[in-house]
């Protein structure tokens, strides 16, 4: 092996391409005879579709509805569950759901076409809110309650020690939609190539899409292909969503017969596509008379819109991750995904994580502000350690090294300092949170479900390829899997390649998403590469392969959730200082310091990229993405200039630092990180705001305008 | 639909196009020329990801109209890469530096920091944050954008002062 350190930083694989121009993204790719195509979708949130007045469609124009499914095919999108049409027929329960696609040569007419459209509706009362999803407002339209999946875990016995407890509290936490604002809005184009479809699209991951559409296609597998185009940015948004787009255009291209162009603008991507979860946690917290935590009883909801999608797998997170990086002595939590008639909720980095996270270190907060002591001290208390027994009755095999992240981040943060001389209501604040994320998929999913491959490829001109379903999308996955495959062999870097996957070529190392893909993937390329060497001096092509295998001792039971939900965290810890205007509350934020321990790094530069985007992402998810739904309009905020994402001016230069702590099932070390990131600079924010204003928040996100209704009225 | 010949000089060429007058800049290079290092990110001036030069000054040309690019002369990212296919200092530095993820907010950024580069005053990094404000990424926390950015413009203040010139 070499000298330098595995994180050493290269170039990315990526970098020459991006920074000169020359990237192709899916809308620079033209096609022979390619056909433009317009989504046309329900106006109203819930109601019976009356009739659909079509102005007369010219020559070459076609609208595309549930009528042209292939025959056999089912009005189908299988994602988790097969609960998602592809088109709505009969009913609509959302405002945006596909009723149809427009399609033909000029985009001009399409959508003077689309303008002529006139749907008539026999209209429902919709529920919007969690509230009223609860509330089966205007009837449930899911089993009898509304309620996708509503499942308890225990840990030792909550009630009898919320009965016997010197003093409960209660609090309740509640947090907003995030639209993901990938700068490439969705975008797909479908062709048939002899009799297979092939679906050109920006995505995470190709093999789900191709699964999602087998069904409505009534086609196998194989018949059709996906091929991954360079991604402008996913985060979670490209996760099932494109199985939305690649559906109609799959069902109009067996009709047509011609390429299909799908591109959102950037008013369709941000008014008619997933969301993060909204999310109500109320926390009933047993203490003693000396202010110990003796319990916890956390119910969690979340607003999982009008289909399942990945709603249940979301929930679970949140709810494994409900305890945050505490050892409570005993819990319950509760998980609830509410269905209303909103665009249904999906993946976004953090998967349901970031919710329950940010409400336990809120609620820590004010457990803190009950008793009188810095919240610090209270949360110190209480840190996982290696051992622990989780909510799920599983351990903490990590070596936790909180202390010494924390310890990083005081001494670049002044925290101490800083929190003894800024007084409660001073203007000035600062707050700290520590968060961590299950690797991977949960329990055993990986096992069971996912049976990820990795494939390796010394091709005749000695170049070996990396042939795995995995995609890049801005994370820096191509440099570290190339990375650890060029290490093992110990051949320059640029002999590794690593193109976007073709499910035609590549072997399914399943969905790039759960920060799995380092961790999981890279393990099996590093397992891959390793054989190759051993076989380096055979003549011609080598073809090397590793699947998954979950190591021993680490027991999870799905149907019950008991066990270790995940063998390994990554962990972090996040200090954020800020200064609220006292006329305007317009909240500066004068530093930001973060330690976070993803194993050992694969790339620094890259991980370092990725602390700074998820950090950034996280602090505008609470300072200022304020994002409302109504019954009539759907979402409010749709552009950039009213969905607030974070410019280059609104927060500082950022310190971050990173712990070595190898993890042994991982390639190098590495553990996932992409995620992590994202999971707790919201709740260091908000902890600084609440300090400089001496006022609790319970709610996020906190533009000027709620902080300063909230100080007229309390929380 | 009326239509119109534009005249200008796109990354040193003379070009002629006959467009429709409604246009936009961002369609005419695009569709016309082929230069997709312009990107569609929104598509009403609230992104950046579409930013040229246009006669050194950068302007999302997405809501630029094609023909009021009569008579400029307009810079796009393929226009820095020298006829060698050398890239600039600024794209290393961009890559240099992890300012690259997704890429897609990429070539918007590395115009809209040509200005900052090529002046003669050095921006602070507050500066450099403000001036590139115009231009949104979601991926990358802006940090090593301004890294690039800053590296960049120093390496030229240095080489300004090396060459004798002011
Ligand atoms: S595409 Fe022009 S500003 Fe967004
Ligand atoms: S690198 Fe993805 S938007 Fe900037």
């Amino acid at each position: 092996m070499r000298e330098t350190p595995i994180g050493t930083p290269i170039r990315r694989l990526d970098a020459i391409s991006k920074a000169s121009g020359t990237q192709m993204y899916l809308s620079d790719y033209r096609f022979d005879g390619m056909l433009y195509s317009r989504m046309v979708r329900s106006t109203v949130a819930r109601g019976r579709i009356a009739a659909i007045n079509m102005p007369p469609l010219p020559d070459g124009y076609y609208f595309i509805t549930h009528k042209d499914i292939p025959e056999g095919g089912v009005n189908e999108l299988y994602m988790i569950k097969k609960d998602y049409r592809c088109f709505a027929e009969g009913d609509v329960r959302y405002i945006g759901e596909t009723i149809g696609l427009l399609v033909g040569p000029d985009r001009g007419v399409l959508l003077d076409l689309e303008q002529g459209i006139v749907i008539e509706y026999e209209e429902g009362v919709p529920s919007i809110s969690i509230e009223e999803g609860l509330a089966c407002k205007g009837g449930p339209f899911v089993g009898d309650r509304n309620l996708f999946c509503d499942f308890t875990i225990d840990k030792g016995n909550i009630d009898e020690v919320l009965a016997k407890a010197y003093r409960v509290v209660e609090d309740e936490i509640n947090t907003g939609w995030q639209e993901h604002v990938h700068l490439e809005t969705n975008a797909a184009v479908a062709e048939k190539e002899g009799d297979k479809f092939i679906i050109n699209i920006s995505c995470q991951c190709p093999f789900y899409v191709r699964k999602s559409v087998a069904g409505l296609m009534n086609r196998p597998f194989e018949d059709i292909i996906v091929r991954q185009t360079t991604t402008g940015g996913a985060f979670g948004g490209k996760e099932h969503f494109p199985d939305i787009l690649a559906g109609p255009l799959l069902v109009a291209v067996n009709k047509i017969g011609k390429p299909i162009q799908l591109v959102f603008d950037r008013h369709e991507d941000g008014a008619f596509s997933v969301k993060r979860h909204p999310s109500r946690t109320r926390f009933k917290t047993a203490l003693d008379k000396d202010g110990n935590i003796l319990g916890m009883d956390i119910d969690v909801v979340y607003n999982a819109g009008a289909y399942e999608s990945c709603s249940y797998v979301v929930l679970q997170r949140g709810v494994f991750h409900a305890a945050g990086v505490y050892t409570i002595p005993v819990t319950r939590v509760r998980g609830r995904a509410v269905a209303t008639n909103t665009f249904p909720s999906d993946a976004f980095r953090g998967f349901g994580a970031p919710q329950t996270l940010f409400a336990i270190e809120v609620h820590m907060c004010h457990l803190a502000n009950e008793l009188g002591i810095d919240p610090l001290e209270l949360k110190k208390r209480y840190f996982n350690k290696k051992g622990d027994i989780t909510v799920t009755n599983g351990h903490i095999n990590d070596t936790v090294v909180l202390s010494e992240m924390l310890q990083q981040v005081m001494e670049a943060s002044g925290y101490a300092q800083k929190a003894a001389t800024y007084k409660p209501g001073s203007g000035k604040g600062i707050g700290i949170s520590f968060y961590n994320h299950g690797g991977a998929f949960t329990g055993n999913g990986e096992q069971m479900i996912i049976k990820a491959k990795a494939k390796l490829h010394r091709r005749a001109d000695g170049i070996v390829a990396i042939l795995v379903g995995s995609t890049e999308m801005g994370q820096g996955l191509q440099t570290a899997l190339a990375k650890i495959v060029a290490r093992v062999l110990d051949v320059d870097q640029d002999r590794v390649v690593y193109d976007n996957p073709d499910t035609s070529c590549v072997a399914d190392s399943g969905p790039t998403v759960a920060s799995r893909s380092t961790m999981i993937v890279g393990k099996l390329l590093e397992r891959a590469a390793l054989e190759m060497k051993e076989r380096w001096e055979e003549p011609g092509e080598i073809i090397t392969q590793a699947e998954y295998q979950h190591p021993e001792g680490y027991p999870w039971d799905q149907s019950t959730f008991q066990g270790d939900a995940y063998i390994t965290y990554g962990w972090g810890v996040c200090a954020v200082e800020v200064e609220v205007d006292p006329l305007t509350r317009e909240v500066i934020t004068k530093g930001v310091w973060s330690s976070h321990d993803v194993g050992v790094p694969i790339d620094e530069l890259v991980v370092k990229g990725q602390i700074h985007g998820g950090i950034i992402q996280s602090l505008g998810y609470a300072a200022m993405e304020k994002l409302e739904n109504t019954a009539k309009k759907g979402f409010k905020q749709v552009g950039l200039s009213d969905y607030i994402i974070p410019t280059s001016m609104d927060f500082p230069a950022q310190t971050a630092t990173l712990v070595h702590n190898p993890y042994p099932y991982g390639p190098f070390g590495a553990k996932g990180m992409g995620e992590l990131v994202f999971n707790g600079a919201s709740a260091a924010f908000i902890d600084a705001v609440s300090r400089a204003v001496d006022t609790e928040i319970r709610s996020i996100p906190i533009p000027p305008e709620t902080l300063t209704e909230l100080m007229k009225h309390g929380a | 639909m009326t239509r119109k010949t534009v005249t200008c000089t796109i990354n040193g060429k003379r070009r002629e196009f006959s467009i429709d007058v409604r246009s936009s800049l961002s369609e005419m290079l695009r569709g016309e020329a082929s230069l997709d290092s312009i990107k569609h990110g929104c598509d009403v001036g609230e992104c950046g990801a579409c930013t040229v030069l246009i006669d050194g000054r950068p302007f999302n040309s997405c809501i630029y109209l094609a023909v009021w690019a009569e008579g400029k002369e307009i810079l796009t990212l393929e226009g820095l890469t020298d006829t060698k296919g050398t890239i600039s200092d600024i794209q290393q530095a961009f890559m240099d530096e992890g300012a690259v993820q997704c890429g897609f907010c990429t070539p918007g950024f590395i115009m809209s920091s040509i200005p900052i580069i090529t002046s003669d005053t050095p921006a602070s990094r507050e500066e450099i944050r403000k001036q590139v404000s115009g231009n949104l990424c979601r991926c990358t926390g802006y940090e090593n954008i301004v890294n690039a950015i800053e590296k960049t413009q120093k390496k030229r203040i240095e080489e300004r002062k090396g060459s004798g010139k002011k």
